[in-house]
């Protein structure tokens, strides 16, 4: 364990080093994660107002306070592993990564972490202006407060598990992109990116119990937004559980294929 | 051969199965719905064996096989046929303690990571390998000083010169101490001084730490200077397994000879003799093939008014471009009998 920790903590270190040096990458990259959630937040505050201040058991301040809570929960979650594996497998730096006696997720983690780390100094800020912008009121029971760390932990972790995974098709083909898009489409309804889940048809509700997608985003926000019941939590979080659970074991065993695969083909 | 061997390797092979695709649009529509294919042999069933502490040069043409062979040593490979031990690990598995104890230096991919700098990587380094605190130390101060890295330590990669970041990587890939290091290239694309320090350095490396190391080079001044024993491998077979030294006798065709005369030619032929590769005031030299070697000399010395003569064998460099440039059937790999006996 204390070995771990010397590990993550040396990764962290190179991650916030590298992450200095590109400072205007990062946030360019931030300015995204800042605008699409806004876009959505004044799209459905606007409908919101057009309708007579609510929809669809939204108000106008429940969609400021949802989409203010998808931009945070969004940016704790996010990975952008898909395009880093298409690079390091083309520039050939997967093979010293294998040569390190530690599996190379681990570096991926803490990597993601550290920039999270960093670019919260940032979000943190634009949270509080865009609360104050938007004249957001929002008063969470100490409970959801409480549950929502574990939760949003369980989220980060089944969502990197599955993107890591889904990053290795590379390993066959380097023509993902496609296969990348596809995924956030889906994503972009099933997870309440877009709007929240309970405006979509019932039909859409319930596969987005289904998939994945709703316990990586939207639960934490339904959970931050007081919507959930304590046996929704349970539920909830089993379902996440259930996701980190087969997300790992479809890692390892992808994993294993595609480092044979690699192994085959010429590292 | 060897005592106590580290590396044991038997029957390894590689096959690659690569796509084929002849040019033209056609051709690239027919490949949609049938895919040729071709083996392609890397390595071909080698064996040998390497005992602790040996430098061994591993030699051969690109493409012969050499680096796919390390790469299996290290791991990056599975073979698709026969077996490899490495301080008793099998390497493909690649068992952490095992990872923990090799290195492989490529001489063109980097470990460093390249926006940070150096010594920062070292510090990653450290983590990964769990290298402890007071091992850490005196091992950076060590390799700083035998590879002169001080100026060089808190600059960022990426501004580094192709030697100054070669050096870094020998140092970042050695922190740990490996107790067997593959060197593929070590040298590879750097001047006469740097190429120099690095060879020393690897002599010391091994000698301190009694290190088993395989080297792969193109310039025979590394291998000359640090290997004893070289393997030698062609179209992924392997042809030669022995001394250095005895790689002439085994392969070269032909001899040196070289003759000062007392007083000048006096306008005699000497293509009677053999081939005339140099000629200045009073000194001739030959090349004479092997078989003949003992009349030719014979001859000389009765024809001619011989003050001194001296029968070489020919620089290694020239062995070697003789042996690559055969083609692979007349030099079948040799009976491990024989080299036993090598």
């Amino acid at each position: 364990m204390f070995a771990f920790y010397t590990i993550y903590k040396g990764y962290f270190r190179t991650a916030l080093i590298v992450q200095f040096q590109y400072r205007v990458a990062m946030l360019i990259w931030l300015l995204g994660g800042i605008i699409e959630p806004l876009m959505y937040l004044v799209v459905w505050r606007t409908v919101s107002e057009q309708q007579g201040g609510s929809v669809g058991g939204f108000d106008t301040n429940d969609f400021v306070v949802y989409f203010i809570a998808v931009m945070l929960v969004s940016h704790a979650t996010f990975t952008w592993i898909m395009w880093e594996y298409i690079y390091r497998i083309r520039m050939g730096l997967f093979s010293v990564m294998l040569l390190k006696p530690i599996h190379p997720i681990h570096s991926d983690i803490a990597d993601n972490i550290g920039y999270k780390f960093l670019t919260l100094t940032v979000m943190a800020p634009v949270t509080l202006l865009l609360a104050w912008f938007f004249d957001a009121s929002w008063r969470p029971a100490p409970w959801t407060l409480a549950a929502f760390v574990p939760v949003l932990i369980l989220a980060f972790l089944m969502r990197f598990y599955w993107e890591w995974s889904l990053a290795m098709v590379a390993f066959w083909t380097m023509r993902i992109d496609a296969m990348n898009q596809a995924y956030i489409v889906v994503g972009l309804f099933f997870s309440g990116r877009l709007a929240p889940l309970s405006l979509f048809p019932e039909i859409v509700q319930r596969a987005a119990d289904i998939l994945p997608f709703r316990w990586m985003l939207s639960f934490p926000v339904e959970l931050l937004l007081g919507r959930i019941t304590p046996r929704e939590l349970l539920i909830g979080i089993g379902a996440q559980l259930f996701w980190l659970l087969a997300g790992y074991l479809f890692m390892q065993l992808i994993y294993r294929a595609g480092i044979k695969r690699y192994a085959a083909f010429g590292a | 051969m060897e005592q106590n061997p580290v590396i044991q390797i038997e029957e390894l092979s590689k096959v690659y199965t690569v796509n084929e695709r002849e040019a033209g649009l056609v051709a690239a529509m027919r490949s949609l719905v049938k895919r040729k294919t071709r083996d392609v042999n890397a390595v071909d069933a080698i064996s040998f064996s390497v005992g602790e502490g040996e430098i061994v040069g591993f030699l051969g043409p690109n493409g012969a096989g050499k680096t796919t062979t390390l790469k299996m040593l290290s791991g990056l490979l599975h073979p698709t046929g026969g077996s490899a031990t490495v301080l008793g690990f099998r390497p493909w598995e690649r068992n952490r303690d095992y990872l923990r104890r090799m290195t492989l230096v490529m001489g063109q991919r980097n470990q460093l990571v390249w926006d940070i700098p150096v010594i920062d990587t070292f510090e990653l380094n450290r983590a990964v390998y769990r290298i402890p605190e007071e091992q850490y130390r005196p091992v950076v101060e060590e390799l700083t000083e035998l590879l002169e890295l001080e100026p060089l330590l808190r600059k960022p990669t990426r501004n580094l010169s192709l030697g100054e970041r070669m050096k870094c990587e020998i140092a970042a890939a050695l922190l740990h101490r490996p107790s067997v290091l593959f060197l593929d290239e070590p040298t590879i694309g750097l001047d006469v001084t740097m190429q120099r320090r690095i060879r020393r350095f690897i002599t010391d490396y091994n000698q301190r730490t009694g290190a088993t190391v395989i080297l792969t080079s193109h310039y025979m001044a590394d291998v000359e200077a640090l290997c004893k024993r070289v393997i030698v491998i062609h179209h992924g077979k392997l042809l030669y397994d022995g001394e250095l030294t005895g790689l002439a006798d085994r392969f070269a065709p032909f001899k040196t000879v070289e003759v000062k005369l007392q007083n000048g030619l006096d306008g005699r032929p000497l293509a009677q003799y053999g081939e005339l590769m140099a000629h200045s005031e009073g000194r001739i030299t030959l090349r004479i093939p092997k078989v003949d070697t003992a009349a030719v000399t014979g001859r000389l010395l009765a024809d001619l008014d011989v003050a001194d003569l001296t029968v070489q064998d020919p620089p290694i460099e020239d062995v070697i471009e003789h042996v690559f440039s055969q083609s692979p059937s007349p030099l079948d790999a040799p009976d491990p009998q024989k080299i036993q006996s090598e």
